[in-house]
């Protein structure tokens, strides 16, 4: 394993992706860039084995080890690559990419060009959603006049839909075929072909800040934040029901303390959605002992995803909003499979039954049996997800069940949702713990 | 190269629920509520015919005999 020295000045301490960005408007520009990071020279050799040695994971949601994915590209790679740094942040209560596009978008495009290089691809293209793609082509423009890479950098505008960002639809929206929406997997990787046909990597903005920092100071230094098995740190949009917040927080570290929660801000709390709409529902009492960690995310039944969480406030009905976010997501589904079709429509009006109908004596247990229906049938996980959501749901706001159940619609269904169900504010503030 | 058993899948993008699958194999596919079938993948070799069959008997060829992959 080769081991390169970088050539900026390493910093005593391991700053976290938020480093130096303060302020309502910190400045995106390439000027204030290098100032906090330092000039990232690329091409150094190694660079993958650095991200090995750094435990990188993806943090678009799937957590898969970064220098594996690479490694698959490389292997597949003698006809070219394609690099593609994923914007498309489809999950409307996740506002973390977007966040990092508008205030860093440098830090992004280092990785991305790092990557570029590594792979030794023909193409580098950040996917970004209309609201960032002009903030985008500036810092790209920024970097033409200053001839700092060795690629040319594409912007191509991403749909403002929740699979836009799922691997398979990015690469065809990317080569040009109808919809974007994804295909049958497990026939061929895109890894192998994808873009064009073209081995591609297709990689989450947030890891690629995170790569950015790997090729800058090499992986020991990334590791001095985090744990042994969780090294790093992740961004998380927090909303207690008064708006997204991004915080940085530290894996591997007790989750409601990276986010600056007291015992007492969650006794207010109805229940927490951890890791989106395709995540799921723990209690307040789970969520006060949870670690920051995917393995702590799945033994309490859900997934850290791409960083959602959302903690319910007391006077919302939590029923109205498992509700509305279940017709969302039906509305969101790429329409091509019969089970997910028919099987989440039956879902959505089932929660809206149980939300708003009249006292009634809705079977849960049928609700339980299509969630099961509709797992695993699938040619993506979406299914899979909105079951997840609505089981986790059930189980923790049984009580608000048999309530709703025994005397109909309750007070909160008036008031306005919390949870998202379409494009709505950019996430605000940000508070760095790392 | 080791014979590692068969499974039925389904390409969940091409089926439209015909349940002609079903039809021919009972032991292995059924239909859910909505018409779409749900199938216990592996096939013993006593079933092999009839799944080839059901195979080539999708309209939508939608149904697929593999090699298990572990």
């Amino acid at each position: 394993m080769s081991v390169t020295l970088p050539d900026t000045a390493t910093p005593a301490t391991r700053h976290g992706l938020l480093h130096g960005l303060s302020g309502e408007a910190p400045d995106p520009g390439i000027e204030a860039h290098h100032e906090r990071w330092g000039v990232l020279r690329q091409g150094k050799a190694g660079l993958i084995d650095q991200l090995d040695a750094s435990g990188l994971a993806g943090h678009g949601g799937a957590w898969f080890p970064v220098a594996t994915k690479w490694k698959a590209v490389a292997r597949a790679g003698r006809r070219g690559a394609v690099v593609v740094a994923n914007g498309a942040e489809g999950e409307p209560a996740s506002k973390k990419d977007g966040f990092l596009l508008t205030h860093a978008p440098h830090l992004v495009l280092d990785g991305l060009v790092a990557a570029a290089t590594a792979l030794h691809a023909r193409r580098a293209i950040a996917y970004v959603p209309s609201t960032h793609a002009r903030g985008v082509e500036r810092a790209v423009a920024e970097r033409r006049s200053l001839n700092l890479d060795p690629i040319a950098i594409e912007v191509v505008e991403s749909p403002d839909t929740f699979l836009a960002g799922q691997e398979s639809a990015v690469v065809s929206a990317l080569s040009g075929r109808r919809s974007a929406v994804p295909a049958f997997v497990g026939i061929s990787s895109v890894r192998e072909r994808g873009v064009g046909g073209r081995p591609t990597l297709v990689q989450n903005v947030e890891t690629l800040a995170h790569v950015a920092l790997v090729a800058r100071f090499g992986a020991t230094w990334f590791r001095q934040l985090g744990t042994d098995r969780n090294p790093g740190t992740m961004l998380l949009t927090v909303d207690r029901g008064d708006g997204p917040v991004i915080v940085e927080g530290v894996l591997g570290s007790p989750l409601p303390a990276t986010l600056g929660l007291t015992s007492q801000d969650l006794a207010s709390v109805r229940g927490v959605l951890l890791g989106g709409y395709g995540g799921g529902w723990i209690s307040p009492e789970i969520f006060a002992r949870l670690t920051l960690s995917e393995k702590a995310a799945r033994a309490a039944g859900t997934t850290l995803g791409a960083g959602v969480v959302a903690l319910l406030p007391a006077h919302v009905c939590p029923l109205a909003e498992l509700a509305d976010v279940t017709r969302y997501m039906e509305g969101q589904g790429a329409g091509q499979c019969g089970p997910c079709v028919h099987g989440l429509a039956d879902l959505a009006d089932a929660m809206e039954r149980l939300a708003y109908g009249g006292p009634h004596g809705l079977n849960t247990d049928r609700v339980l049996e299509v969630c099961n229906l509709v797992e695993g049938r699938g040619a993506d996980t979406h299914p899979d997800g909105v079951a997840r959501f609505v089981r986790t749901g059930l189980g923790a706001f049984a009580e608000e069940v048999a309530a709703h159940r025994g005397r109909g619609a309750c007070r909160g269904t008036r008031a306005a949702r919390v949870l998202p169900t379409g494009s709505t504010t950019a996430g605000r503030r940000l508070v760095s713990r790392a | 190269m080791s014979r590692r058993g068969l499974e039925l899948i389904v390409d969940p993008v091409a089926c439209d629920g015909r349940g002609v699958c079903a039809e021919i194999l009972p032991e292995r596919i059924e239909l859910d509520r909505w018409g779409y079938p749900l199938i216990e993948g592996e096939i013993a070799p006593v079933l092999y015919d009839n799944a080839v069959r059901a195979v080539r008997a999708c309209p939508r060829q939608a149904l697929h005999l593999v090699e298990r992959a572990c």
